[in-house]
């Protein structure tokens, strides 16, 4: 503690490359394995709202993109325009109010109801441990207390998608093999699927990772006020606790996982598109 | 006495006329111009015209207390009597007044940062400066503002100084690739081949054609902004009580939500109407200077 900040800064970036992220102040325990309990859960939340969200926002977005300016155009537009406007914590707190006291069909607390067993931990993804376990009931009852959380961090990422595929698909309407397409009479359906939809992904794609990364900050509220036992609400009570080691280790992970995505997204458009791996090769 | 209109030229009050019209041809950013003067309007002239100005601060009346929406209280009180319209009208300001110091921080520093960067565009010093954005720009802002708030003590202050912190390297990048396309045009070579000094270059030749994408993405960035504002303050890292700030009054709202649910669903409106106004107007804006980048 007493060398110069440099100094220290390597001596944690050393420890931090065996995986010794310190110990937290609160918690008492090895940061790293506070982060390996309560990441698998996050990471679930967070797959399960990029599976909802991204056929959906296709959906949307290709239908909208498809009929411009009819009624659903607008609807669409409007959606959006609210999705990305309305910030989570108060779809969280809307979310609250209509399930929790209107509607009481979604549990809106935790993630098992009072009297299911917690299956055994294996991969710490609560779904996938219920699976393993066979219990069929803590697997329903897990999925749908995911419902809620997701639906709130998935509307401005579902809104967002939307509208950039739909802007891509309606330059793309404009593009020369897509008119002759039309014109030689291949039925519309398949020149949406075969040749329309798949170049006009590229945008929406290439937020994906921004919007994945930000669902991971969006996950430090939506935990906090869904009381789920996650990644998110860990790194949230380490700074209001003032945690520093976990704090550190939070935001480092983020980041990590912002680039991993970034990665992964990179591929997923050199799929998509062609020209971009020639232009790879080549260069 | 000259009207205004008599003050500017032939040609200006012609262009003005071209740009409103074409601006206007858009329902959708008239609408967003309403709501942003609307709720300026309400923050500049909140201690006049809001209908009890005394709920701003630490303002008790048990006998008013937790009432519903009425026409005496249009959005309700709150548990210690404070009228709910009045403080939202007060919130406002402070989430202006958050977002335009914000600004004014980043936009300049960040803008400067870029002309330097993309005007040495390929020695160390792009290199440094560019690199440095980068890792500002590798963690979510959400994150890196939560964390940095927590280190720091609780207030306004400092979650303005947490925002701008994290904010200024989306206006480096932008300014970045601008000047970095701009230098290689004939006017710059021109200016430096008769010697004129770097810095003139930078700020006389280069910026002001940098001027309208970044003055379009200030405006579409004042809604995030205040978004990123508002969540801070909802996790109780922003503004403390008694201010009223929006997201923190939908946090202490939300303490009581199903049965007195007007003291959280008016601010969380108030926040969604104010980001919606400043989106459509951007976008209104970004229309009609044409900027693609953004």
């Amino acid at each position: 503690m007493n060398d110069p900040l440099p100094v220290q800064y390597v001596i944690w970036l050393m420890n931090a490359l065996r995986g010794d992220l310190g110990e937290s102040i609160v918690s008492k325990r090895p940061v790293s394995q506070d982060v390996l309990t309560f990441f698998p859960a996050s990471f679930e939340l967070v797959m399960f709202s990029t599976i909802i969200s991204v056929p959906l926002a296709i959906l949307i977005g290709a239908l909208a993109g498809r009929r411009a300016n009819s009624i659903f155009d607008n609807i669409v537009r409007v959606f959006s325009y609210v999705g990305i406007a309305v910030p989570t914590f108060v779809w969280a707190v809307l979310a609250l109010f209509l399930f929790g006291y209107l509607w009481k069909v979604l549990p809106i607390m935790g993630q098992l109801s009072v009297g299911i067993r917690r299956p055994p931990v294996r991969t710490g993804m609560m779904s996938i441990d219920a699976l393993l376990a066979g219990r069929w009931d803590a697997f329903v009852d897990h999925l749908k207390h995911m419902i809620l959380p997701a639906l709130c961090m998935s509307v401005g990422r579902i809104a967002q998608e939307a509208r950039l595929l739909r802007a891509g698909i309606i330059e793309n309407l404009k593009k020369d093999y897509i008119v002759a397409a039309i014109s030689y009479g291949i039925p519309e359906r398949r020149v949406m699927m075969t040749y329309l939809l798949k170049p006009s992904l590229i945008p929406m794609v290439s937020i994906m990772a921004l919007d994945l990364a930000s669902s991971m900050g969006g996950s430090f509220i939506i935990e906090t006020i869904f009381n789920w036992p996650g990644f998110g609400r860990y790194g949230m009570w380490a700074m209001l606790n003032k945690d520093l080691n976990a704090v550190v280790a939070s935001v480092m992970i983020v980041g990590i996982f912002f680039a991993l995505f970034n990665i992964l997204v990179d591929v997923i458009i050199a799929y998509l598109d062609p020209r971009i791996r020639v232009m790879e090769r080549a260069s | 006495m000259k009207s205004i209109g008599s003050l500017l030229s032939e040609d200006q009050r012609e262009s003005l006329k071209r740009n409103w019209h074409k601006f206007s041809t858009n329902p959708l950013s008239i609408v967003g111009l309403i709501t942003v003067l609307t709720i300026t309007f309400m923050a500049i002239f909140s201690p006049w015209i809001a209908p009890y100005p005394q709920s701003w601060g630490r303002w008790i009346d048990f006998s008013q207390a937790s009432l519903p929406p009425s026409w005496k209280h249009p959005c309700g009180t709150d548990i210690y009597g404070r009228d709910i319209l009045s403080r939202i009208m007060f919130g406002f300001r402070y989430d202006l007044l958050m977002a335009v110091c914000i600004l004014a921080m980043v936009v300049p520093s960040g803008t400067f940062l870029g002309l330097v960067a993309g005007y040495y565009h390929g020695t160390w010093i792009d290199t440094v400066i560019m690199r440095i954005t980068d890792i500002f720009l590798a963690i979510p802002s959400l994150v890196l503002a939560l964390a940095i708030c927590a280190l720091l003590e609780p207030s306004l202050f400092n979650s303005m100084m947490a925002v701008s912190l994290l904010w200024w390297p989306w206006y480096s990048r932008l300014a970045y690739s601008l000047t970095s396309s701009i230098r290689n045009e004939y006017f710059v070579q021109a200016a430096e081949l008769i010697g004129a000094n770097p810095l003139y270059i930078m700020f006389r030749e280069i910026l002001p054609n940098c001027l309208s994408p970044i003055f379009t993405k200030m405006t579409l960035d004042v809604g995030w902004v205040i978004l990123i504002g508002s969540t801070l303050s909802f996790v109780g890292l922003g503004a403390q009580e008694p201010m009223p700030a929006l997201g923190n009054m939908v946090a202490v709202g939300s303490k009581y939500m199903p049965d007195y649910w007007w003291m959280t669903i008016f601010p969380a409106l108030a926040i969604a109407f104010t980001i919606l106004g400043f989106n459509l107007l951007g976008d209104g804006i970004r229309d009609l200077l044409a900027v693609e980048e953004i």
